[in-house]
């Protein structure tokens, strides 16, 4: 389909193998290719393309078509290192070529200033285990720009006050406003906030071979059979495999990466579809497999030498789970907004972005005003509170809100908790035999305070606006998480960091992660645009590494 | 009309493609699909890159044939269920999602849906609905002496019975989406998660016969829009920056 595709034979030693094509393993294939190396990408799933993606909610929501299949590789969850862990589904990642990419909601905030130093101001906060990153703003901001006119982010420059400084404007007007955009607007601005269009990785017009959103209505959870939403797939994906250097490899499920005797890593070894086992050998290895699958295949790959897992000499592998807080308050109003139509958010507010310490709360937050139901979710899970669930009074809810609802959704800073973490379970197996992704976790009673404090705003915003019907679903702690961060996280000091600035292990010289494991704070929300700009700066930095011959040797 | 075997996603572009459709039908013949095509780029506004449209081109025209052959395929069969259950079935989904002024489950064909569930997605709940609706039936004996089948009890007898048998099951299926949570395996919630879907799934999935739940919820059958999409954006100026500043 692509030009100049190429495969590689597993004995073929090649430059790079990289784990996992979702939004950063697409950017590092596409850039190292382009910069010359021999690059394979072993992918989980399968190689979906725009014709394969469907509007059945059923095959999306209860047949996983795009995502982990709670059945072939079951999780468990304890809420502390002391219990005992339960089965129970705790996460969702993209399983297919572009990762969660192709199903996100395309949020792309940048993360601000304050995000990289956050400690520093601060100083620590009782029961979190906070640090600087060993970058900045400044460092991570030419590859930002990169995201968004290479990948493709619509959005408006200069109409947040509260943004960072931004080397060039987006390249591409917002998408259209919707009716959630103009009542959060009109309803913010008169409590003196500072509402503006959202940011969006969805082409708001016809871009390198790509079509704009046409406002079908099926985004989040959904991949985009016009090539609108920004993914890995739709668009760093094309551009690797033209260079006729790499491979893009679905149905291979990675297990091991394999070391010598030296402790360099020699490739990865992984299950084909049919459940056989391959060795691709390469002179480097990238994970970038998720904050979930990252630190899982890492403590997978423990040997002798490495009895703790591989890369794990600081014991942080998989620690400091931050899945970023999250709160929704629901509006019903007199007219119609047919909000279902298009991409789900429509504008954003940064005014929480830096909390008033003086009110007790750490971090901060965005609030965006969307709508992310489909019908099916909107009938089983958007409806106010008492709602009957069956029968005419059922019925009529759902005939008369489906319309006219929208969502504030609030979005912010998870503390970095030591306990709070991803390991390797020791009863319970997937569906290969291999140990199931167990999830310790509770959230920091900050963050649930915040989202509770947040929470209030937004009933505040929906009260401005004129909702006739309000309401706010129960913040409680979090059992099923979606951003998978700070699992691996990056830092100076070996002991309290799994790698360094360059993204390379503080243990093994020729592996690297990059992923959202990556992130030593979760900012406030939406991680993806970050976790692509990381990648773009680690293949630079690795690209340099490379070519001074500091990997090989 | 049964969409069954419809799984092309250019379906979606459905008002389109049968405006497409009788281009071609009105032509007589695929050979002038290029001035369909200049005619479909306009319909969708121009937004649609001529790139992509390209690239695509054959498989749009193929999904819109397909789309032209299955609004001719005839109605639908039951393979899982005998007529019995069908009708129990029927009956009882017409409790949950009733039919008013405007469609309900009968009308949306959530028995067919449910039916083709049990053969795909949900094989392992046969033996479920099996006793689920022995259940049902006895229920319906215990507080009404005499009636046989719940649906030959009249609607108020129905909504009792379903009340009872819902009352039992407190946890409702309340996380979904997403999170799969801890599902109740009640029968009467399984069965409220399948007329829900049945009801609302996008056709192709094999339910909303006619978008009968779309239509009824008020959502437009269409998969291609432009704005403004409602009410509140219809008279928006534009963007305009904020006479505050940042404090």
């Amino acid at each position: 389909m692509t030009e100049g595709r190429v495969t590689y034979k597993t004995s073929d030693e090649v430059d790079f193998v990289i784990v996992g094509s979702g939004a950063a393993g697409g950017v590092l294939a596409k850039e190292l290719s382009t910069n010359g190396f021999r690059v394979v990408v072993l992918e989980q799933g399968p190689y979906l393309r725009e014709a394969d993606f469907v509007h059945d909610e059923v095959k999306i929501f209860e047949q996983h078509l795009l995502t982990n299949h709670p059945a072939q590789q079951p999780n468990t969850f304890r809420k502390s290192p002391t219990g005992v862990a339960k089965v129970k589904p705790v996460v969702l990642y993209g399983n297919c070529v572009g990762g969660s990419s192709v199903h996100f909601t395309a949020n792309y905030w940048r993360l601000h200033e304050i995000d990289f130093k956050e400690h520093s101001k601060t100083g620590d906060i009782p029961g979190a285990n906070c640090a600087d990153w060993p970058i900045s703003y400044a460092d991570l901001e030419p590859y930002y720009t990169k995201v968004e006119w290479e990948v493709g982010v619509s959005g408006l420059a200069g109409a947040s006050p509260f943004d960072p400084p931004r080397s060039k404007p987006y390249p591409m007007p917002p998408l259209p406003v919707k009716g959630c955009g103009v009542l959060f607007e009109r309803a913010a601005r008169k409590l003196g906030y500072h509402p503006f269009p959202a940011p969006m990785a969805i082409l708001s017009q016809p871009r390198a071979g790509r079509s704009a959103c046409q406002n079908c209505g099926f985004c989040l959870g959904f991949g985009c059979e016009f090539g609108a939403k920004s993914s890995s797939l739709a668009s760093v994906i094309p551009m690797a495999e033209k260079t006729g250097r790499c491979e893009i490899r679905p149905n291979s499920y990675v297990h091991r990466i394999q070391t010598d005797k030296n402790g360099r890593v020699t490739g990865a070894l992984y299950f084909d579809s049919k459940r056989v086992t391959h060795l691709q050998r390469a002179k480097a290895v990238i994970l970038a497999a998720n904050g979930g699958e990252t630190p899982r295949l890492l403590l997978l790959s423990s040997n002798s030498q490495f009895p703790q897992g591989l890369a794990n000499s600081s014991g942080y592998v998989g620690k400091n789970l931050m899945p970023n807080g999250n709160a929704i308050a629901c509006g019903v109003f007199d007219e119609p907004l047919n909000d279902y139509k298009g991409f789900a958010v429509s504008r954003v507010m940064h005014d929480f972005y830096e909390m008033d310490p003086k009110l007790g709360l750490y971090g901060g937050g965005g609030l965006d005003a969307r709508y992310d139901w489909t019908p099916v979710a909107a009938a089983l899970n958007g409806l106010p509170p008492g709602t009957p669930k069956w029968g005419p009074e059922f019925k009529q809810a759902l005939c008369q809100n489906f319309s006219r609802t929208f969502e504030i959704f609030c979005h912010g800073t998870s503390l970095p908790v030591e306990d709070n973490s991803f390991s390797l379970d020791p009863d319970v197996k997937d569906a290969w035999g291999l140990p199931a992704l167990r999830m310790t976790f509770r959230d920091h009673p900050n963050d649930l305070k915040m989202m509770n404090w947040m929470k209030d705003r937004a009933l505040e915003i929906l009260d401005a606006a004129g909702a006739k019907t309000k309401w706010a679903n129960p913040v409680v702690e979090q059992e099923f998480v979606v951003h998978l961060l700070g699992t691996c996280r990056m830092g100076n000091d070996p002991k309290r960091s799994v790698i360094n600035a360059d993204h390379r292990t503080h243990d093994v010289k020729n592996l690297f992660l990059c992923d959202g494991s990556s992130m030593v704070t979760s900012g406030r929300g939406q991680p993806t645009m970050t976790i692509m700009a990381l990648a773009y700066r680690a293949a630079d930095r690795i690209t340099d590494l490379a070519k001074r011959g500091e990997i090989s040797t | 009309m049964r969409l069954r075997g419809v799984t092309h996603p250019w379906i979606y572009l459905d008002d389109h493609c049968k405006q497409y459709v009788d281009c071609l039908n009105h032509r007589g013949t695929m050979n002038s699909s290029q001035p369909a095509r200049r005619e479909f780029l306009h319909l969708l506004s121009g937004s649609v890159g001529a790139a992509w449209l390209t690239a695509n081109w054959p498989a749009l025209v193929s999904a819109a044939e397909h789309a032209h052959q299955a609004a001719k395929t005839p109605g639908a069969i039951l393979d899982v269920l005998t007529p019995e259950q069908a009708r129990e079935l029927d009956a009882i989904t017409s409790r949950i999602i009733p039919t008013d002024e405007v469609g309900g489950a009968h009308e949306a064909g959530v028995v067919y849906f449910i039916d083709r569930a049990l053969k795909t997605f949900a094989s392992t709940k046969v033996s479920e609905y099996q006793q689920g609706l022995v259940e049902v039936r006895e229920r319906a004996a215990k507080l009404f002496p005499g009636v046989k089948q719940f649906s030959q009890a009249s609607i108020e007898q129905q909504i009792k019975i379903l009340a009872d048998l819902f009352a039992e099951s407190e946890k409702q299926d309340a996380a979904y989406r997403f999170d799969p949570g801890e599902r109740q395996s009640s029968f009467v919630n399984t069965l409220r998660l399948h007329t829900i879907m049945g009801f609302l799934v996008d056709p192709e999935g094999g339910g909303n016969r006619d978008f009968v739940g779309w239509k009824a919820i008020g959502r437009d059958p269409a998969h291609v829009f432009s704005p403004p999409f409602g009410y509140y954006d219809k008279d928006y100026p534009g963007w305009q920056p904020a006479e505050t500043k940042r404090k």
